[in-house]
């Protein structure tokens, strides 16, 4: 039987063959701050929640978001829903058509991050700042 | 020619049944959730450290009670529709894949209907 493999031709490459870039990075970021942030809802229902229940109860839940622990776990929530918000707002551009070629790419990747970073750090100066 | 019903045709849909909508309600709630979650994390921050009579007492006013209602409600169904592309993406086992679906759609149910609960019961006292 003849060999039908042809070992020259074309192979449709795969995750590993890429340089690795930022827009790369953050397309999977979009999806694991996605992720990350529906489990967080949990913690945004159990705070109102609370505060519906009784005192007690949520003076105990304030002081778990208090702690350090929760402080993080806030901060984390606060860098993914912002980033992940102007993500979705690329995405919406994307959308309309817009914003495709390699330089306009580059430039919301980079402005996403940075942007997430600068307004999350903003968000917690005030949040630690005054209180 | 095309093989298709007249009603199907008039439809326009195809076997998955519901494509361009699950697409459309991913962004009429991302498009929603741009001001909502501006509005969620100046809530927050203003009312970081607050008392639980702080919390109800801002729940009576409806402006705040109905942005904080349409926010997690806009989230909850944005959430279930983009974890359900998430599930589908990587799950192929048929068993699996239905249970996460069932359960993906049960979790944001709940969370939706728990924190409405929870601002009715602050803002009109019940
Ligand atoms: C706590 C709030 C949020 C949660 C829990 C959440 C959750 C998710 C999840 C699980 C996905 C699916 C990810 C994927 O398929 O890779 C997704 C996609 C998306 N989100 Fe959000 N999201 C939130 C807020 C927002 C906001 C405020 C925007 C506003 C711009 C937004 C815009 C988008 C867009 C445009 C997509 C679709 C991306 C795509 O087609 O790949 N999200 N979100």
């Amino acid at each position: 039987m003849a060999d039908t493999r042809n070992a020259g031709r074309p192979l449709s490459p795969h995750l590993q063959v890429y340089e690795k870039s930022l827009t790369m990075t953050l397309s999977i970021v979009h999806r694991i701050t996605g992720v990350a942030l529906y489990a967080g809802t949990l913690l945004l229902v159990w705070w109102l929640t609370a505060a519906a229940i009784s005192e007690p109860y949520f003076d105990m839940v304030q002081s778990v978001f208090g702690s350090w622990p929760g402080k993080l776990v806030l901060f984390g929530f606060t860098w993914a829903l912002i980033h992940h918000t102007l993500g979705g707002i690329r995405h919406l551009v994307w959308d309309t058509g817009r914003g495709f070629d390699l330089r306009h790419v580059e430039m919301g990747a980079r402005l996403t991050l940075a942007g997430s970073i600068i307004l999350t750090a903003v968000v917690w100066a005030i949040a630690l700042g005054v209180s | 020619m095309l093989k298709k019903t007249p009603l199907g045709q008039v439809l326009g849909l195809g076997s998955a049944k519901a494509g361009t909508e699950h697409w459309w309600h991913q962004r009429v709630t991302a498009i929603a959730g741009i001001p909502l979650v501006i509005f969620l994390v100046i809530y927050l921050l203003v009312h970081r450290g607050a008392s639980r009579a702080e919390i109800t007492e801002s729940m009576h006013n409806p402006i705040v009670a109905i942005l904080m209602g349409l926010t997690i409600a806009n989230l909850a169904w944005h959430m279930r529709l983009g974890l359900q592309v998430v599930i589908e993406d990587y799950v192929h086992t048929y068993q699996t894949k239905y249970a996460l679906l069932l359960l993906n759609t049960f979790f944001a149910v709940v969370m939706a209907v728990a924190a409405l609960y929870a601002i009715l019961k602050m803002s009109i006292g019940l």
